[in-house]
């Protein structure tokens, strides 16, 4: 795993004009994967169990910042989980419902959501794609608007 | 996974020697080894499933996935507590869909060997461990209490992975099992905390909130108690730290019993990292503890929900004293004996008011215990009603005319705005009485005031 090592690039956005800034940063794939969509970007840790729903996809802990916003098919961000040890089975209903995040980036490897990654592949062969990226990069991705995890590869656009 | 090492008994049940049930339970394990940061798997003698909990058709699937393909569990392993009371459901607001898949998932768990214990304080009842005894827990307040008050040993275990533990008998050997683990991160020095409060049980509901968010999921060491704790004061702090932070393990110098003094606690090591806490941090998280319904209209998301329901709540008038109250809520973790005795002398020979409903939630056993004490006898005269096997954090059984609630526990006060769209009051067991009694907040604050 590497640290700070962010490979600035310029890209096209296709049809639109406008270029977009874009880093690519190295981490470590807990569950390898592709997944690539909106980022849902938050520096506080969540838990699942009063913090998400599994019906809907909504973050419904009041006191998040992400409080009202839907993470079914982004790429959420966050740095770990915390509370309840239910926030496995709240996201493997999430999965089963089709409103999981389609990708997750943590700070660091988080028990949590991994294994609930894991169960949703042994149970529905649906495993959702974990990138861990540590400290600094982590933190760059504040301003992220979409990512794209490629098994250990995590890639930018702000 | 190349510095992985298992055993060769590991290595069958991987193979499929013990049966498909063991070969998907060890192979979960395997996989979650490296994020565990361990090489080795180790044994353990006792499970706590919180797996139990039903949240929806998908925690029933892979409970009946296990139980189909011949799961037993290989220890003793109590169960937390159910997505429904098996026998009481139908005089709630349960839809009939959610007592059934939760039932369901009620009798796999039991067809794998679980004890019917049903809970989430299994350290009250007959199955608590020992000193030393590695284990393997689910559910964060027993984590909490297993790891701080005990001194057996388990990792935080997510849902779904208790049970594989369980059925294997086997963990990651790593993090909370080792001795290394369970030294202090930081500690968190009580100052000018009047003993008067420390000697009241609505402090330490306030202190494992606190505890909780200095501490995140570090090991805090904690001095300036002045008194002894009882196991129900030691209970709500873990179930505070457990909510707002993912405290596993604490100690409290000269009182929990890996903590005899500063320097065991940290392992002979200096202290990583120094808070202070006063009156002023712990007034600041009791303020806190109390909330108004959700001002976006209450789109609290009822736990067990499978029918995706979004509740609108009613409005509260207040958090605060003289506020309207719909029901006092108590028993999270669930109501211990001792706990019972105490509300049983409050509430004798009164009766709560017409418009405040009581309801507390415990385990059959101590439910049964608190009959055989002449506890509940004046309970229900009061107006109580009893819970058993679950709570309505993880049963959908409060009727959406409950727009506030009051309650002396941190894990009720914690959760109840974002699962139950419910405002929330906190109080002390006498003001939860007085509240019910009176029909609108009534809170004894002196304790709180700014000297």
């Amino acid at each position: 795993m590497h640290n700070g090592n962010g490979e600035n690039a310029r890209s096209g956005t296709g049809s639109d004009s406008v270029t977009h800034k874009s880093t690519v940063f190295r981490g470590q794939a807990v569950v390898p994967g592709v997944a690539a969509g909106e980022a849902l970007v938050s520096a506080e840790p969540l838990s699942f169990w009063g913090g998400y729903s599994g019906q809907t996809g909504e973050i419904i802990d009041r006191r998040h910042p992400l409080s009202g916003r839907n993470a079914a098919g982004k790429i959420l961000v966050l740095p770990f989980t915390r509370g309840s040890s239910t926030t496995t089975a709240i996201f493997l209903e999430a999965v089963r419902a089709g409103v999981a995040p389609a990708g997750i980036v943590t700070d660091r490897p988080d028990v949590f959501l991994t294994l609930a990654s894991i169960v949703a592949d042994e149970m529905y062969g649906r495993p959702v794609p974990i990138v861990a990226i540590g400290g600094d990069d982590f933190r760059a991705l504040a301003s992220a608007r979409e990512l794209r995890i490629d098994q250990n590869i995590l890639s930018v656009i702000y | 996974m190349d510095n992985i090492e298992l055993t060769a008994s590991d290595q069958a049940m991987l193979d499929g020697q013990e049966g498909p049930a063991t070969q998907m339970a060890m192979r979960i394990l395997v996989r979650m080894l490296p994020v565990f940061g361990a090489q080795r798997l180790m044994d353990v003698s006792a499970a706590h499933i919180d797996s139990s909990v039903y949240m929806g058709p998908a925690t029933m699937e892979y409970a009946e996935r296990l139980a189909e393909l011949g799961a037993r569990v290989r220890v003793p392993s109590t169960l937390n507590v159910a997505g429904v009371d098996e026998h009481g459901w139908s005089e709630w607001s349960v839809p009939a869909d959610v007592a059934d898949g939760a039932i369901r998932q009620m009798r796999a768990y039991e067809k794998m060997g679980c004890i019917q214990t049903w809970t989430c304080a299994p350290y009250q009842t007959e199955h608590r461990p020992t000193f030393g005894q590695q284990i393997a827990a689910g559910e964060s307040n027993a984590i909490c209490f297993f790891n701080s008050v005990i001194g057996a040993r388990t990792a935080r275990y997510p849902d779904l992975l208790d049970i594989c533990a369980a059925i294997t008998g086997r963990v990651p050997a790593a993090g909370l099992h080792l001795d290394e683990g369970r030294h202090g991160t930081v500690r968190v020095d009580l100052v000018g905390v009047p003993q008067r409060l420390q000697e009241a049980d609505s402090f330490w509901p306030v202190l494992g909130i606190l505890l909780g968010k200095v501490s995140g999921d570090g090991v805090p060491v904690v001095t300036g108690i002045d008194v002894q704790p009882t196991d129900d004061n030691q209970k709500a702090v873990c179930a505070g730290a457990a909510s707002s932070g993912a405290v596993a393990l604490y100690h409290m110098v000269g009182i929990t019993p890996e903590a005899p003094d500063e320097a065991t606690a940290f392992g002979g090591k200096a202290p990583p990292r120094v808070v202070k806490v006063g009156m002023d941090e712990l007034r600041a998280v009791w303020r806190e503890m109390s909330a108004v319904r959700p001002a976006d209209g209450g789109s609290g998301v009822m736990p067990a929900g499978s029918t995706g329901v979004i509740t609108a709540r009613p409005a509260a008038n207040a958090a605060a004293p003289g506020g309207g109250l719909d029901m006092v809520l108590l028993g999270s973790p669930h109501f211990s004996i001792d706990e019972f005795r105490r509300l049983a002398e409050l509430v004798e020979d009164r009766k709560r008011h017409d418009k405040v409903q009581f309801l507390i939630t415990c385990s059959r056993s101590v439910r049964m215990l608190a009959e055989y004490g002449g506890f509940m006898a004046p309970i229900e005269a009061f107006g109580a009603k009893i819970t058993v096997d679950t709570c309505p954090l993880t049963s959908p059984m409060l009727s959406e005319k409950i727009g506030t609630i009051m309650t002396n526990s941190a894990k009720y006060s914690y959760y109840s705005p974002g699962l139950l769209g419910t405002g929330v009051v906190y109080g002390s067991l006498e003001d939860c009485v007085e509240s019910a009694v009176a029909g609108s907040v009534v809170r004894d604050e002196s304790l709180w005031e700014a000297a």
